[in-house]
């Protein structure tokens, strides 16, 4: 890692512009976004406001249509395609609001799918799984398959999937979105853990104002910009 | 091998799915086995000839008949070891269904000619010694339950005796095996001799020549050297290599090595359709979960990995379940109760079909693999 000024996310100058038959959509319009190391930076804003297609931006899932992405020291959004997903597999945790993980397959072995990608033998992988699985409390329903978990747990696993690689930084698109309250306050309370026990960067996009009180700090999207004050 | 719980996590996503694919791909190697064993029986004879052996007919047909006097003119000819005569009998045994050749034959010389016969010593002699005696291949014997001693009856078709009866019987005097597993084990021989005195009529006539020659690359000029030797005769002949006599008795029931590489390209060409359409619904139903695994870090071509190994692995499965099935079923014999001169697989078309299990996976599992490769991470993350 190469970054300067304690920053380890630097976006500048960010235009996305998705094209729908000949029509154009500017959702974001010069962009720009600095994240410290540690911070726990919530994003809000309006549907289609352009929360979610930033944090693909900044995790390498997508690229903008100008300026620049720079997360640790590296200019990420101009890698080749084979060079960013070795990136994004050591550099990137990723938390979806729906969880993603794959159904036919246990809790463990889901946690265990970023680290497929390392050079790990089987039982290194089990073992960082199982370290991961304990971090988010699920030991006992590592056995599991999807179905058999709450949406609650499964989130959990997902976010032990996403912290098993121990990465840079964390990426939360709408990790509550789909849960209770009371689950919605485990997860918020396993994050918050996350940043201040073991200092992980994390990114979380909300439209929950109580999820975005967990934050550090709090950012506000609208129009294809960023403001620290919502808009009216 | 570490990815091996993911392709088959994939494939027992829709179990049902899976488990009628898998059928289908099994079936297809189950035919794929039987044609092959067809296409053998046909193909075997011509592949199993002896390369130094010539047949002499004559010219126009078959079914004319040849002096028996030419063996010592063709036993004169520069370059030929030796002849031997033989005829169709043609006769039936209990009913017309059970068809098998018979041929009257001269013993001695005939054995030396096929040397893929294998008699032993005291069979032989009894042949020598018993006037009514024939000998049967093993999966001949084995067809009709025939033993050593027993008396074998035949009905004459073509030949009636010279009291006008049709009813011929010979002693069983051997069981011949083969020296190699596709040798013709379902015929039968006696002896020309009594075949001679006992016939009604066409004494002195036989149906074809089986010629040794010393020097297999001289076998054109020596043929032409034969049928050099009698135009111009009452009885022209021609002569030709054993294989090139063969494939031209298996070919008047029509070419089924074509016919059969027909059936097995459309089968395939289904099969392929089928297998390919489950790959295209799985990948289909699963972008948000290879967008997953894209965005964990997983590049374009591990995905595309994935997606044909999870392919090569149903066609496989199915594929080698269906070959062993074949085997198994073909092993226990010809389902057409020993018309069939073989009906085996040879070990190399086990392994032909093995590869086309895998060609199989690949090819169905192609388009969809590419389709999964250029998948956009952030668009099916989206859907």
């Amino acid at each position: 890692m190469n970054e300067k000024d304690g920053m380890l996310v630097r976006a500048a100058g960010i235009d996305k512009i998705f094209k729908r038959g000949s029509e154009e959509i500017h959702v974001l319009q010069g962009l720009e976004l600095e994240v410290p190391h540690g911070d726990f930076l919530a994003l809000m804003g309006p549907s289609g406001s352009g929360k979610s297609t930033l944090l693909n931006l900044l995790g390498g899932l997508d690229r903008p249509t100008a300026g620049a992405v720079e997360v640790g020291g590296q200019r990420i959004d101009k890698l080749p395609q084979r060079k960013l997903a070795a990136w994004r597999s050591r550099h990137i945790g990723l938390v979806f609001q729906f969880y993603n993980l794959l159904p036919t397959i246990t809790a463990q072995k889901n946690v265990e799918l970023p680290l497929l990608l390392t050079h790990l033998n089987k039982a290194q992988r089990k073992k960082q799984a199982e370290i991961a699985l304990s971090v988010v409390g699920l030991t006992q329903r590592s056995r599991h398959y999807p179905r058999q978990l709450s949406g609650g747990e499964q989130q959990r696993v997902g976010i032990a999937r996403a912290i098993v690689t121990d990465p840079t930084l964390l990426l939360c698109d709408e990790p509550t979105g789909d849960l209770d309250r009371k689950s919605s306050d485990e997860i918020l309370q396993l994050l918050q853990n996350l940043n201040q026990e073991q200092g992980k960067t994390i990114v979380m996009v909300s439209h929950d104002p109580h999820a975005a009180a967990r934050a550090r700090r709090t950012l506000y999207l609208d129009k294809g910009l960023l403001s620290t004050e919502p808009v009216q | 091998m570490k990815y091996f719980f993911l392709v088959f996590g994939s494939l027992k996503r829709k179990k049902v799915r899976t488990l009628l694919t898998c059928l289908s791909i099994m079936v297809a190697f189950i035919l794929f086995g039987y044609l092959i064993a067809v296409k053998q029986a046909f193909s075997q004879g011509v592949d199993l000839v002896g390369i130094d052996r010539l047949v002499i007919r004559h010219k126009v047909s078959i079914i004319q008949f040849l002096p028996e006097s030419y063996k010592d003119r063709i036993e004169d000819i520069e370059g030929v070891d030796s002849a031997v005569f033989a005829t169709w009998f043609g006769g039936i045994y209990q009913k017309p269904t059970n068809f098998f050749g018979q041929m009257p034959v001269d013993p001695e010389p005939f054995l030396d000619m096929f040397p893929e016969y294998i008699l032993t010593p005291e069979e032989k002699q009894a042949w020598m010694s018993t006037r009514a005696g024939a000998i049967a291949g093993r999966a001949l014997a084995d067809r009709f339950d025939w033993k050593v001693g027993d008396r074998i009856p035949i009905q004459a078709t073509i030949w009636l005796k010279k009291d006008g009866s049709q009813s011929w019987e010979f002693d069983l005097v051997g069981i011949y095996d083969g020296a190699e597993r596709g040798t013709d084990t379902t015929q039968f021989f006696f002896r020309h001799d009594f075949f001679q005195e006992s016939r009604q009529f066409g004494s002195g006539r036989v149906g074809w020549y089986w010629v040794r020659v010393s020097d297999p690359e001289q076998a054109p000029e020596i043929a032409r050297r034969i049928d050099e030797e009698f135009a111009n005769s009452p009885a022209e002949t021609k002569t030709e290599t054993e294989g090139a006599f063969v494939q031209g008795f298996a070919k008047q029931i029509g070419n089924t090595g074509v016919i059969i590489m027909f059936v097995l390209s459309a089968v395939f060409f289904t099969i392929l359709l089928v297998a390919g359409n489950t790959m295209a619904q799985a990948v289909r139903e699963r972008t948000a979960e290879l967008a997953v695994l894209k965005a964990l870090g997983f590049t374009d071509n591990s995905v595309l990995g994935l997606v044909l190994g999870e392919s090569i692995l149903l066609a496989t499965v199915g594929g080698s379940f269906g070959l062993g099935i074949a085997w198994f079923l073909i092993s226990r014999g010809d389902p057409t109760g020993g018309t069939l001169p073989f009906f085996y697989i040879p070990a190399i078309q086990l392994l032909v079909g093995f590869s086309l299990t895998i060609l199989l996976g690949l090819v169905a599992g192609l388009l969809p693999a590419l389709q999964a490769r250029r998948l956009q991470v952030a668009q099916g993350l989206r859907r």
